[in-house]
């Protein structure tokens, strides 16, 4: 794996470089908290079982980290690359192409474990909201849901001939999910109907697995959200190797 | 001398486009081999077949006992590509790069002598996106010496760089050749062909029109000179035609072409006119050049083709 130390933290560089991709990451999910806990507070509600908004709305927000970081940050940066000729200089150097894809793996998760921490910080400064789970489990949950939220955003990188286009298909997908997956509204709020459909979407999954491991349930208790991630991971893996193209 | 790349009848077709078609030649150590040809000559995907970048459909290639499309990373240790096109991260700063780089072989230069090498010593903590197409350029070749290649391919290595930019590229070249690594360049400028390669091969539509030393090129078009001048007084040119050095005179104003050969063409010419006390100013000889094989060869302006 030689030059995955160093690739990884140029990555990192590059991430924090770049201000649109740091603001939405590390500075918009406590801006979430800031604005809907001013309009929910954080007081226990019979709706969310005696917890409150934004108790159950940490693993909600979580969720819209991963999919900024998976459904947009990634397949511009691929497409972008593609389309500037940065893939043509790397493929025609000795680094690895699972080298170049496990360097960016490693970058974007830390970025999003990063967004997390000051995300909960914030939350646990103005709200002091309740965690229940366990520490690694938690953040497991992170990294699980991050490799297929990932995998799928490098699919749509690979499919996009460049940036504009890579920036159109992520949106389609990310904003329906971010308002119908429970990530940003709770999914007590929602509407039934809206709830059947929220089924279908990736990130419901991930935000059940996260607000399950949030309150202390365990793997085995969140077996179909592990399932249906593990099933995105490998799907668009497997996709995604056939179609990647360096230019 | 060493072989260093071996290519046996490689084609290489795009849709109904026959880029490459049977194209069979070598290259040995320590030259610097240049192909040229007007763009769409096969130039780019012959030079892509031997990096393996790309697969031909057919014929072979040996770089360094290698075949390059299978043998990918040992080919990658010990060879160094600057492409027709491609970039770097926007926000990545120039030592970084070169360190990323280094970091993904073997053998590495240090980046602060490539920097210093390449002239941009006070560049290094520029983002690339900062950098001029010169500089670029520069950061390209300094990217392709990182692992200290045993051979060098420049793809269009001066398009797009001023006269002065170009000529201190070929001073790097040379320098890079001097040093004991082989380079193999791909140019549409004839010019930078004649100056800067040990041998040529001209492409066009595919194939190889011809493969040698600049020298014996021009020379295998024949030995025609031509001498150009000014006359300020009345003078009929055609007069030193009868001289046994000379072919035809071409004389439009005052300004006079005479063709001709020989060993002492210009200096009896020279001395003819002295002799019949013509006022002549501006002389100067004019040998053909590649452009003029190009020409020879295709029937075709290079700039045009």
């Amino acid at each position: 794996m030689r030059g995955l130390k160093e690739l990884t933290w140029i990555n990192l560089k590059l991430f924090i470089r770049e201000p649109i991709s740091t603001f939405f990451t590390l500075a918009f999910p406590p801006l979430l908290i800031l604005l809907f806990g001013a309009m929910y507070g954080n007081d226990p509600s019979p709706m969310f079982g005696g917890y409150g908004s934004m108790d159950v709305s940490m693993s909600g927000y979580t969720a819209v980290i991963l999919s900024t970081v998976g459904f947009m940050n990634i397949p511009i940066t691929i497409g972008n690359y593609r389309e500037l000729g940065v893939l043509r200089r790397y493929q025609a150097s000795a680094l690895r192409p699972r080298v170049f894809i496990t360097a960016d793996v490693i970058a974007n998760m830390l970025v999003t474990l990063l967004g997390m921490l000051l995300l909960v910080l914030s939350g646990w400064l103005l709200y002091d909201v309740r965690f229940e789970g366990k520490v690694l489990s938690f953040v497991l949950g992170v990294v699980w849901s991050g490799l297929a939220l990932f995998a799928f955003g490098y699919l749509i990188g690979s499919l996009a001939p460049g940036a504009r286009a890579a920036q159109v298909i992520g949106m389609v997908i990310f904003y329906p999910m971010m308002f119908l997956s429970g990530a940003t509204i709770p999914m007590e709020v929602l509407p039934e109907s809206i709830q059947h459909i929220a089924d279908y979407l990736p990130l419901t999954h991930v935000v059940n697995l996260l607000r399950g491991l949030w309150f202390g349930e365990g793997w085995g208790d969140n077996i179909l959200a592990v399932a249906v991630l593990a099933g995105i991971l490998v799907v668009s893996t497997v996709f995604a190797v056939r179609v990647f193209r360096w230019e | 001398m060493r072989k260093v790349i071996q290519t046996n009848e490689i084609t290489k077709q795009y849709g109904s486009v026959r880029a490459v078609n049977g194209v069979t030649f070598q290259v040995e150590e320590g030259e610097i081999f240049g192909v040229v040809g007007p763009n769409g000559a096969g130039k780019t995907t012959t030079i892509e077949c031997i990096e393996g970048l790309r697969k031909p459909d057919s014929g072979s290639v040996d770089l360094l006992g290698y075949v390059p499309w299978k043998d990918h990373l040992e080919v990658a240790e010990r060879i160094g590509i600057q492409l027709q096109e491609s970039a770097l991260p926007l926000r990545i700063r120039v030592k970084e790069s070169l360190d990323l780089f280094g970091a993904f072989y073997a053998e590495r230069e240090d980046s602060q002598v490539l920097l210093d090498r390449l002239g941009l010593a006070d560049k290094s903590k520029a983002m690339f996106s900062k950098l001029s197409g010169g500089q670029k350029q520069r950061l390209f070749i300094a990217l392709a010496l990182v692992n200290k290649p045993q051979v060098l391919f420049f793809d269009e290595l001066t398009t797009g760089l001023d006269p002065h930019a170009r000529r201190s590229m070929w001073d790097l070249v040379r320098q890079i050749r001097d040093q004991g690594s082989t380079v193999f360049l791909t140019t549409h400028f004839m010019e930078e062909a004649e100056r800067l390669c040990d041998r040529v091969l001209i492409m066009d539509d595919g194939k190889i029109v011809a493969l040698d030393t600049p020298e014996a090129l021009i020379r295998s078009l024949g030995v025609e000179r031509r001498l150009v001048f000014t006359i300020a007084n009345h003078f009929d040119a055609q007069s030193l035609s009868e001289m046994p050095q000379v072919d035809r005179v071409e004389q439009i104003g005052e300004r006079v072409v005479v063709y001709g050969s020989g060993e002492r063409f210009a200096s009896s010419i020279v001395r003819g006119l002295e002799t019949s006390g013509v006022d002549f100013s501006d002389l100067r000889t004019q040998d053909p050049t590649l452009e003029d094989v190009f020409l020879s060869l295709t029937g075709k302006e290079i700039r045009e083709a």
